[in-house]
C-alpha cells in the first residue's frame, strides 16, 4: 500500500500489523468481509463507522480475542499463532484498551500496571514498580497508585488502563472506543494521553468517534460498514469530502447529534 | 443431661464428625478447585470431564457413594489406607479415611459450583485483559480469575461446608463411631431421654454449624472485591 498521504508529526515506518483478505462470522452473520489493511510504523488509524459494522470485532481479531476463518494477520511479518505460549507472547506486544476498562479489581492500581512486566517479562518487582510509577506519573494518577480501581472515576481508571498497556512496551496499542464509557467532563484526559502517545509515535488503532481526536491525532481515518472497509482517507479528506453514500450518511447523522 | 453426654461420649463422638468434616473439607476444595479449574480451561475434552463429574457426583446419594467407597473400594478392591499390621484400630481408622474419601469426593462436585459461581461474579473484560497482556490460561487463572473466585464465592462455599458437616453423619454407615452412631447407642439405652437426646445432638450441630455461617457472611463482606 503506497497512498499518498500527509502524516502529522511522525513519519511512516515500514509495514507493522498487516491484515489480508480477513473473514470471520459469528454464525450465520458475516462480520468481517475480506478486510485489507496495513499499519505501519508509527501510523495511527481510527477506526470509524455506524453501531454492528464489526470494528470491535476488528480489534479482538488483531490480538486474538476473536478466531477469523480465512485470510491472513501478520505482526512485524509473522502470522498470528492460534493458541498456547505463543500467542500469549504475541498478545504481550499488543497494547489492548477496552470500552470498559477492565482493570482487575482485586488489585492496587500499582499492581495492575506491575502485573504483566512481572509475570510475563519477568522482570524484578523493583524495576516494574519504579517504571510503572513513571508511567502513571506520565498518565497522571501517581498519586492513586495505592488504591482499587474501585475508588478511581472512570477516567482515572481508563488512563490506568492505558498505563498498564505501555508498561508491556507494546509494538502496537488497541483502543476499542475507549472514551464512550465515560462521562463527557472526563473524555478529554483520556484523549490527551492518547494525543501524546500518538505524537510520541506510538502506532495505534483507535475505533472512536471522536472527530476532534481524529482530526488531530489520526494519519488516516478508516470507514467500516456492515463488515466491510468501505474508505479510508487522512481525516481532513474523509470528514470534510466523504466519497461514499454510507460514509456521507454516517457522517451527517454523527454531525447532526 | 451433662451425665448423659460425659457416659456416652458425646464430645469424643462430635469431635470425630469435626476431624472427618475438616479434613474432607480442605480435600474437597483442593478436588473442587481442581475440577473447576477442568471446566474453565480452554479444552473441551477437560470441559466435558469436569460436567460429567459434576452431574454424577452431585446427583448420586452420598450414602451411596459411602457405602461403596467401603463395599467397592475396601472389600472388593482390597484398598487400604492405614497399615493393617499390629494396628488394633485398623478397621477403625480405615473407615475413617474411607469416610472422608467419600465425603470428599461428593462434595468437591457442590465446592467446584461454588467457585464457579464466584467466577461468574467476574466481568468477562477482565479475563480478557489478562490475556491481553500475555498471561497464559495458568496465569490468569492464578492472579485474577481465581483470586476473585474465591472471594466472590464465599457465601455459598461456607453453605458447602454446612452441608459438609450435617452430611458426616452418613459415616455412621460404614462403622464410624460418629455422633449418629453415639445418637442411636443412647436412644437404645436411654429411651426415656429420647427427646433429650436428640436436643444435645440437634444442638451440638447448631453450635458447629452457626459460626461458619456467620463467619462466612463476615469474611464475604469483609474481602468482597469492590466493582
Ligand atoms: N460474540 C458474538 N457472538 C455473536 N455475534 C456477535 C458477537 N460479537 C459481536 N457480534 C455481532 O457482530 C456484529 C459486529 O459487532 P461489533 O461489536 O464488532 O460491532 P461494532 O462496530 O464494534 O459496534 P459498536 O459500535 O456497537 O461497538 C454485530 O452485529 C454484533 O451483534
Ligand atoms: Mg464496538
Amino acid at each position: 500500500m503506497t497512498d499518498s498521504r500527509e502524516s502529522p508529526g511522525t513519519g511512516l515506518g515500514a509495514p507493522l500489523v498487516v491484515l489480508e483478505d480477513v473473514n470471520k462470522h459469528f454464525g450465520d452473520l458475516h462480520v468481517l468481509k475480506d478486510i485489507n489493511l496495513t499499519v505501519h510504523e508509527g501510523e495511527v488509524v481510527v477506526v470509524i463507522g455506524p453501531s454492528g459494522s464489526g470494528k470491535s470485532t476488528l480489534c479482538r481479531t488483531i490480538n486474538r480475542l476473536e478466531s477469523y476463518e480465512s485470510g491472513t494477520i501478520t505482526i512485524h511479518g509473522d502470522e498470528l499463532p492460534s493458541e498456547g505460549k505463543a500467542l500469549a507472547t504475541l498478545r504481550a506486544d499488543v497494547g489492548m484498551v477496552f470500552q470498559s476498562f477492565n482493570l482487575f479489581s482485586h488489585k492496587t492500581i500499582l499492581e495492575n500496571v506491575t502485573l504483566g512486566p512481572i509475570k510475563v517479562r519477568r522482570k524484578k518487582a523493583a524495576e516494574a514498580k519504579q517504571r510503572a510509577m513513571e508511567l502513571l506519573t506520565r498518565v497522571g494518577v501517581e498519586h492513586q497508585a495505592e488504591k482499587y480501581p474501585a475508588q478511581l472515576s472512570g477516567g482515572q481508571q481508563q488512563r490506568v488502563a492505558i498505563a498498564r498497556s505501555l508498561a508491556m512496551d507494546p509494538t502496537v496499542m488497541l483502543f476499542d472506543e475507549p472514551t464512550s464509557a465515560l462521562d463527557p467532563e472526563m473524555i478529554n484526559e483520556v484523549l490527551d494521553v492518547m494525543t501524546s502517545l500518538a505524537k510520541s509515535g506510538m502506532t495505534m488503532i483507535v475505533v472512536t468517534h471522536e472527530m476532534g481526536f481524529a482530526r488531530k491525532a489520526a494519519d488516516r481515518v478508516v470507514f467500516m460498514s456492515d463488515g466491510a472497509i468501505v474508505e479510508e482517507n487522512t481525516p481532513e479528506e474523509f470528514f470534510t469530502n466523504p466519497q461514499s453514500d454510507r460514509a456521507k450518511d454516517f457522517l451527517g447523522k454523527l454531525l447532526t447529534h | 443431661m451433662l451425665e448423659l453426654i460425659e457416659q456416652f461420649n458425646v464430645l469424643g463422638a462430635f469431635w470425630l464428625n469435626i476431624r472427618l468434616a475438616a479434613v474432607s473439607f480442605v480435600l474437597a476444595m483442593v478436588l473442587g478447585t481442581v475440577i473447576a479449574i477442568l471446566r474453565l480451561a480452554p479444552v473441551s475434552v477437560l470441559n466435558w470431564f469436569g460436567a460429567t463429574y459434576v452431574t454424577l457426583l452431585r446427583n448420586t446419594p452420598l450414602t451411596l457413594i459411602i457405602v461403596f467407597a467401603n463395599l467397592g473400594l475396601w472389600l472388593q478392591l482390597g484398598i487400604e489406607f492405614v497399615p493393617r499390621e499390629g494396628n488394633p484400630n485398623f478397621i477403625l481408622e480405615n473407615n475413617f479415611w474411607l469416610a472422608v474419601l467419600g465425603l470428599t469426593v461428593y462434595h468437591a462436585a457442590f465446592i467446584c459450583e461454588a467457585i464457579r459461581s464466584g467466577v461468574n461474579t467476574i466481568p468477562v473484560g477482565q479475563s480478557e485483559a489478562a490475556r491481553s497482556i500475555g498471561l497464559g490460561f495458568g496465569q490468569s487463572l492464578r492472579e485474577v480469575i481465581l483470586p476473585q473466585a474465591f472471594r466472590g464465592g464465599i457465601t455459598p462455599i461456607g453453605n458447602v461446608l454446612i452441608a459438609l458437616i450435617k452430611n458426616t453423619t452418613v459415616a455412621v454407615a460404614i462403622g464410624n463411631r460418629e455422633i449418629a452412631y453415639q445418637m442411636r447407642n443412647m436412644m437404645e439405652f436411654r429411651p426415656d431421654a429420647g427427646i433429650l437426646i436428640f436436643l444435645i445432638v440437634a444442638i451440638g450441630f447448631v453450635i458447629l454449624t452457626l459460626p461458619v455461617g456467620l463467619g462466612t457472611s463476615w469474611l464475604s463482606s469483609k474481602l468482597a472485591v469492590k466493582r
